[in-house]
This record gives C-alpha cells, structure tokens and sequence, in this order.
C-alpha cells in the first residue's frame, strides 16, 4: 500500500505528464475547466461548458438539454421545481447560448394540466429556442391531451445546421387498463411506478415508425440524423422500461445512415452504446438519479458513480451535446455536485479504446 | 381482512396446531348457543378459504382456548367436507418436512449415494412451511404497499422510497451495521430508513416498533434474500 503522500505525487507526476501530451485544443479545455472551478468559488453562477472547435465538412453547434424534471405542483414539492430552475439558471448561463434546448421528457410527475403549466412557464425564461419531447409521466393522465396542448406534436422531424433531427414518443404501450377500468389517475400511478411488475413495455408502435419510415425516405444516407426518444432505443432492463419493445426495427429503419446518433432520457444517468453505427446516449435527471439497471448495462457505459443521498443535487443534472461537422456528437454531462465528464464520439468510433471517461469509485448494489 | 379476523385466525392456526388432527373428530358438536347474526365475526381456516361466522362472537372480543380449539375442529370439519376422504387422508398424514425435501428434490440429487442416511425426526411438517411463509408473504406485501406510497409514510411532497430505489435496489441492507460518514454515528438499516423518511421525504421519523417501519424494513431485506452479509461494506 502507498502512503498519501506518494499517492499525492503520482498524481502530480502524472498530472504534468499529460500537460505535456495536450494539443493546442485540449489546452484551451483544460484552462476552461480552471476558469470555471475559480467561477465556482466565486459568486458567479457555476458552470463549466466548454466549446469544442471540431473542423470538419459541415458546420459544428452546440444544443443544450434538460431532462426529467418530474414536476410536482409547487406547492406540494419545491425539491423539483428548484430543480429545473436551475437547470435553466445553468442553460442561460450558457456563453455563447447553445443553438437551442432539448427537453427529454417528464416535464411533469404525474401529468396534471397544472404540473404540465408550471413547467411550461419555466421553460419559458429559457432563451434559446426549447423542443420538447414526451414522457410517459406527461401522458398517461389524459394520453397527452394537456402537454399537446402546450407543446404541439409529440412526433415530429426538424433540420438544423445539416443534421436532420427526429423527436419519437417512444413510450407507447399496450391498452391494460380499459379492461379492468382503471381510472386515468391509477393508469397514470401504475405507469409512473418505474418497479411495477405489472407494466407493459415502451415501444415506438406501428404507426409512429411507418411515421419515420416516410419521414427518412426523403433524407440522403450521408446526412447526420440525430434521434430523441424518451426510453433508450434498445434493449436494456425490460422491468423498469430501460428498454424499448420494437427497438430493432427502429434500428433498422436508421441503419442506412452513415453517422445516427440517439439520444434519450427515462433513465436519469450516464448511459453510453453503440449498436452497429448507432451512438446512443442517455440525458441526466434534474430530479433524481436512478440507480443502475442490475442487467444488461451496455459494455461501453462508463458507470457514474452511487449518488450521495445527503446531497439533493448529487447525481442530478443536465449538459451539452457538440454536434461536429460530421454530424458525430460529443455529450457533456453537466453534474451538479460533481466535475463534469464527457462521453466523446471518439470513445464511442474507437470501441472504447480512445478517450475512455473515468470510471467510477463508488460502487451501486 | 380487519385486524379482528386477523387476531381470530391467530388464535385459530395455533389451536390447528394444539388439538392436532387425530383429536380433531372428538369435538364435532357445534355450539348452538348464539344463533348466527349478522354481527358474528367471521373467521377464517388456515387454507385461506374456508370461512365461518363465529355465532355469538362479536367484534373486539376474544375467544377463550377452549372454545377457539372447538371452532378450529368445527372448520376442519367443513373442510374435511369440502375436500373429499382422499385429500382428508393425506392431510393427516401430515408429511414430516425432512422426508419431503429428501424424497426427490435437488439436494437429493446433489448427495452422493452413500449418504441415504436416516434423518433425525423433525416436528415440522410441509404445512408448518406454507403457514410461516404465508405470514411472512403478508409482512412483505405490507412492506411493499408502504414503501412505494409517500402517505403510509408520512412523507409531505410526494416523494416514496422506490422513486429513487426501484426494487429495493441501491438500499444495500446486508451492509449495516456500519459507520455513515454522514451522520459520524453506527447506523442500521432502519435508521436510514428513518432517515429517508425525515429528509428527501420531508415527514417525520417512525417510532423503531412502528408496523410500517417494521413492514419497509423487511421489504427491503426480502429483495436482497440471498445476497451475502457484509457488515461495515461502504
């Protein structure tokens, strides 16, 4: 066993070992993260989101997101609303301001027209531009009535910068309550138990994926297409709905494309696959983090680390996506009571071999 | 099922167990004394199906030994009825719970051959078994309702245990006791518990005998049944 003392110099020498190795880009990162570790103790707001410069054919960008914020009425629970007030102190914060926000879902707790409104209303100090995306704690009250009425369609496709963007309602299940007569509020409280034995599994459902079909026919395969659904697009932990019911055909329908990226939210932390060209994502939690899944956690997913259930914040957060030229995106998680990390496109392009993020010290049971 | 009934079965089961089935037939003669009212508290066998209303028994009170072990016969009886003579029959024979589990389970097939040794007897049968399980079903069931509801745990903003531990997962109960950096004192797994419901729950802590308390506690334990002890593990 090493003493403290020459644990602390290892670090250092290894520390000044990789000064030497960075590049003129990595330097501008690095004196980034230092500017914001001063910010924090200051009386700045902090934030750490450093731009990357990535030269390539297209034009590169930056989104914000904000996910999961689980919205009670405010005044049955503060915890959440101060919650994704800060995420949206943080996005504002932003300079410069991203090109637009993503919202990934469960705005609301259990999709009350009056969760729904004070999260819409927060959302709209948010300067950038906001797309929305649902979540099964938005629908499952009155199947998405009050979040259509405040945010449009749940299924829709936009093009940004060169990179062809589509929003999935990826949390469709099978009809299980008419036929015991479940009120809409138990359909909503049954759906919102994420260890309910009794659930159904998510799926994206015939029509919204004859939907993406016509929707990608008119876009050429070497366009960058960046997916949002709210559950993970493949196949993870069916009992908690870590998972998606039709994923493969989904996958299917976005092989052809040279560079796809999804990107969802639903399960609250760092959550990292690549299935054949497909880079996927997970978004974080304003609300809370959920622990890991106990099976089929995908190989190349650097775990973060057991969240600190003394610190309200730990665990939480929200972050960045860099969209290089390429269309390849880098995915900054923005935690609140830790240093941020970054999940690159070429840890994801590498196998894992490049550029691997941290693992994790603490361990989840 | 109200905690009267809940009490009667009690009393009831351990009767089962006291009058023993040979006896059983000897105490057949129903007691007329009451006629059945509406107000008769009912009871129920320890199949969980047979029910009969207690004539003269009303709620609150408490049957005495003597006329427990008479009711208990009385509903044998009516389920001996129901059953058929063969399943009487086997009923009776009441199975000790050693030669069950040796007559063809996977232990059985793990032992190497050599060892068909007797067994010491044992005084517990294979429904002695299905009884505890019952009742150790209920606590767990219990634990389950209470951990996934904010109100039975007097949380005040909504939030309940499974929101953050789906499954009990990331509670690590075989880790207690240990030191919780924290709160710098030797914390058991109920004192975390508690320490939920005060803090990210916002109620107020649970006494250390309250049912619900108790109930979370052995929820939590039930979704780790297997795991092994590790006292201290951070």
């Amino acid at each position: 066993m090493k003493d403290r003392y020459e644990q602390y110099l290892e670090k250092r020498e290894e520390y000044f070992q990789r000064i030497q190795r960075l590049n003129r880009r990595d330097f501008i990162r690095a004196s980034g993260v230092a500017a914001a570790g001063a910010a924090m103790s200051g009386a700045l707001s902090p934030h750490s989101f450093q731009p990357v410069d990535v030269k390539a054919a297209g034009q590169s960008f930056r989104f914000a997101y904000i996910s999961d914020s689980h919205l009670y009425e405010r005044s049955l629970n503060e915890r959440f609303v101060r919650s994704i007030l800060k995420a949206v102190d943080d996005v504002n914060a932003l300079d410069p301001q991203p090109d637009f926000v993503f919202y990934g879902g469960d705005l609301a707790q259990l999709g009350q027209p009056k969760e729904l409104e004070e999260g819409a209303q927060i959302l709209k100090a948010l300067k950038a531009p906001v797309r929305m995306m649902v979540g099964e704690h938005d629908w499952y009250l009155d199947m998405g009535e009050a979040w259509r009425k405040h945010f449009g369609k749940d299924t829709y496709s936009f093009d940004h910068k060169g990179v062809h963007f589509v929003v999935l309602n990826s949390v469709i299940v099978e009809d299980y309550w008419t036929g015991p007569k479940l009120t809409p509020m138990e359909r909503m409280l049954a759906m919102a138990q994420l260890d309910n034995p009794n659930g159904r599994p998510f799926t994206v459902g015939d029509a919204q994926r004859d939907w993406l079909r016509n929707d990608l026919a008119g876009v050429a395969v070497d366009t960058p297409v960046i997916v949002f659904s709210h559950s993970p697009l493949y196949k993870m932990y069916k009992k908690w709905n870590f998972w998606t019911d039709d994923a493969e055909q989904v996958q299917a329908l976005l092989a052809k494309f040279k560079t796809v990226t999804v990107i969802h939210g639903h399960t609250h932390q760092m959550l990292t696959n690549k299935i054949g060209n497909i880079h996927f994502h997970g978004m974080l939690s304003t609300a809370w983090p959920w622990p890991y899944a106990p099976q089929g956690l995908p190989r190349l997913t650097v775990r973060m680390n057991r969240a600190d259930p003394f610190d309200e914040f730990d665990g939480c957060g929200d972050g960045t996506v860099d969209v290089a030229g390429t269309g390849r995106v880098d995915k900054n998680f923005n935690f609140w009571s830790r240093n941020p990390l970054k999940v690159s496109a070429a840890y994801l392009d590498s196998d894992g071999l490049l550029s691997k993020p941290p693992r994790e010290s603490d361990i989840n049971y | 099922m109200t905690r009267i009934q809940n009490r009667i079965l009690f009393v009831i089961a351990v009767s089962c167990l006291a009058v023993g089935a040979s006896r059983v037939s000897a105490s057949d003669g129903p007691a007329r004394s009451g006629a059945a009212q509406a107000a008769d508290v009912s009871v129920t066998l320890c199949d969980g199906e047979t029910v009969m209303s207690v004539p003269g028994l009303k709620p609150g009170e408490v049957l005495q030994p003597e006329r427990a072990k008479e009711v208990a016969a009385q509903m044998l009886q009516s389920w001996r009825r129901s059953q058929g003579e063969e399943r009487w029959a086997a009923w009776q024979r009441n199975v000790p719970l050693e030669t069950a589990a040796r007559s063809g389970g996977a232990e059985a097939a793990q032992a190497p051959p050599a060892a068909a040794q007797a067994a010491q007897p044992t005084k517990f049968t294979a429904r002695d078994l299905q009884l505890w399980q019952r009742e150790e079903k209920k606590w767990i069931d219990e634990g389950y309702k209470n951990y996934h509801s904010a109100k039975a745990l007097g949380g005040t903003i909504g939030i309940s245990c499974d929101m953050c531990h789906p499954d009990g997962s990331n509670t690590h109960p075989e880790t207690y006791p240990k030191f919780q950096s924290q709160t710098k004192k030797v914390a058991l797994l109920r004192d975390m518990i508690n320490w939920c419901i005060e803090n990210p729950l916002k109620g107020k802590p649970l006494a250390e005998n309250d049912p619900v308390l108790r109930s979370v506690e052995a929820y939590i334990l039930s979704t780790r049944k297997g795991t092994p002890l590790d006292p201290g593990k951070h």
